[in-house]
């Protein structure tokens, strides 16, 4: 554990500032989910600019706990790449699956034969 | 027929016993040789790595790799559920329920449309006992019990104070507010006024005598049972909605604004009567006032889910806690346990990140 008292020197500061991040990042959601700008209606890249937004805020927010709170940026590259690229990865192909089929599924729902509100 | 089972196993009984007498000799020829162990020698020893000080690879300690693998699997698990929901709500994409109509209530405001404000303090409250948590891993990494401690203490209050709003919020889904009639397709229909907020089914329905009561174990047939039967039925509901000219009815199709599609008085009434099935209250896993019945099934899954990961958090963190006070790390001489809790205490914040984006924001 030598290294990582070496390490853990003084991080009570980088703590509260992520934590202050954290916070901004999500009053900032909050205030957009709430007001809805129409600007951000529009759609680009198949979906809203508001859901963009959220989505990247997201990301950032889960790259801030992982890397600062759950202080991935202090592990061995082995570990953080075998931690993050695997869930990753299996992630973005369970969704890119599951979304695709979901969407199929509604237009089965809709251009069908088939009526399901009787 | 029953000679040749018989003799097969006889045949497998043999193999059976010549197998243990086999592996017995080997055993006993090992031990023979070397009576320190009675491992068999695979001729493989050379090119399987068998740890050491020096090599270290990872450059972490046994029980932390196991605890990211154990969070990597579960994030997955978690993944799995919400991208289930996507799926779900791509399936429904145009009549899915809108989240700020759904989870509006906040603590004390009594009919006052509150969209994401209980959400986001539920969101700060956890972040904030995560912030507690890192607190208290830093504070172990220099051997200061007292602000482990104490630390630990604010991160299980955190816990507990966040259980007990998810505790408020489901009770909220689950009561429900303005009810609603459910169709023959189990489409779910709203009822709005001219000015397009929402009424509640109890206030403009008619209430007429009616002879059905519940059917319960102890006054009908014994083995069969009902749920609470609703406060009203179609019929007190359509005759409320004629009472009352300027009440409409509001279906769960998405319009281009993406908003509920309102129905005209006339096309209203006559929904009503033509598909009217059952007054719905509140939410469960099986019909739900909101809209979908999935997006009830979803939200009690994963918020349940996730629920069951900050109850199991609070009382690993309660064991460590004591752990800490009795002096348990102070006597190993390092605080690694707090930092493993710490990781899964974190990772039980970054899956409610997602949570809230998925199920309030997006």
């Amino acid at each position: 554990m030598a290294h990582d008292i070496a390490h853990h020197e003084s991080n009570t500061k980088r703590i509260w500032n992520v934590f202050w991040l954290l916070s901004a990042v999500t009053i900032v959601e909050v205030v957009l989910g709430i007001f809805k700008p129409d600007v951000l209606n529009n759609v680009v890249l198949g979906m809203k600019i508001l859901n963009w937004i959220f989505i990247i805020l997201t990301l950032y927010k889960a790259y801030l706990i992982t890397w600062a709170f759950m202080h991935m940026e202090g592990e061995a590259k082995g570990l953080r790449r075998s931690v993050v690229w695997t869930g990753v990865f299996l992630v973005c192909y369970l969704l890119f699956i599951l979304l695709t089929e979901g969407d199929y599924v509604h237009e089965v729902f809709n251009k069908g034969y088939k009526a399901w509100d009787f | 027929m029953s000679c040749g089972f018989i003799s097969s196993v006889f045949y497998y009984l043999c193999k059976e016993n010549i197998l243990r007498i086999l592996t017995f000799a080997t055993l006993e020829k090992n031990s023979f040789y070397n009576m320190s162990t009675t491992v068999l020698k695979t001729g493989t020893e050379g090119s399987i790595w068998g740890g050491g000080e020096d090599v270290q690879p990872l450059k972490a300690s046994y029980g932390k790799l196991m605890m990211w693998f154990f969070i990597l699997s579960d994030a997955l698990t978690f993944s799995g559920f919400l991208a289930a929901y996507g799926f779900s709500r791509f399936k429904f994409i145009d009549s899915w329920p809108i989240a700020d109509e759904v989870f509006n209530h906040f603590p004390f405001l009594h009919g006052v449309d509150a969209p994401m404000y209980y959400v986001a303090l539920m969101t700060f409250i956890l972040i904030f006992s995560s912030v507690t948590m890192v607190l208290a891993v830093d504070a172990g990494h220099h051997m200061k019990k007292n602000k482990v401690v104490t630390y630990m203490a604010l991160t299980i209050l955190g816990g507990f104070i966040f259980l007990g709003s998810q505790a408020w919020e489901w009770k909220n889904f689950i009561k429900g507010e303005y009810g609603a009639i459910e169709t023959k397709g189990r489409q779910i229909l709203q009822l709005v006024d001219t000015d397009g907020h929402r009424v509640k089914v109890s206030e403009i329905a008619i209430a007429s005598h009616s002879d059905r009561v519940q059917h319960e174990g102890k006054n009908g047939l014994w083995y069969e049972s009902e749920s609470k039967l609703p406060s009203y039925t179609v019929e007190e509901v359509i005759a409320g909605v004629e009472a009352n000219p300027n009440v409409l009815v509001r279906t769960q199709i998405l319009n281009e604004e993406g908003e509920k599609t309102v129905l005209s008085r006339a096309a209203s009434i006559a929904k009503l009567k033509k598909d009217g099935a059952l007054v719905v209250e509140g939410a469960n896993l099986v019909r739900n006032e909101y809209g979908s019945p999935l997006f009830a099934d979803f939200f009690f899954f994963i918020t349940g889910f996730h629920g069951f990961h900050v109850f199991t958090g609070v009382m690993i963190n309660i064991v460590i806690f004591f752990n800490v006070l009795l002096g348990t790390y102070e006597k190993r001489g390092h605080y690694e346990m707090v930092e493993k809790v710490g990781l899964y205490w974190h990772f039980v914040d970054l899956v409610w990140v997602f949570v809230f984006t998925f199920f309030y924001l997006v």
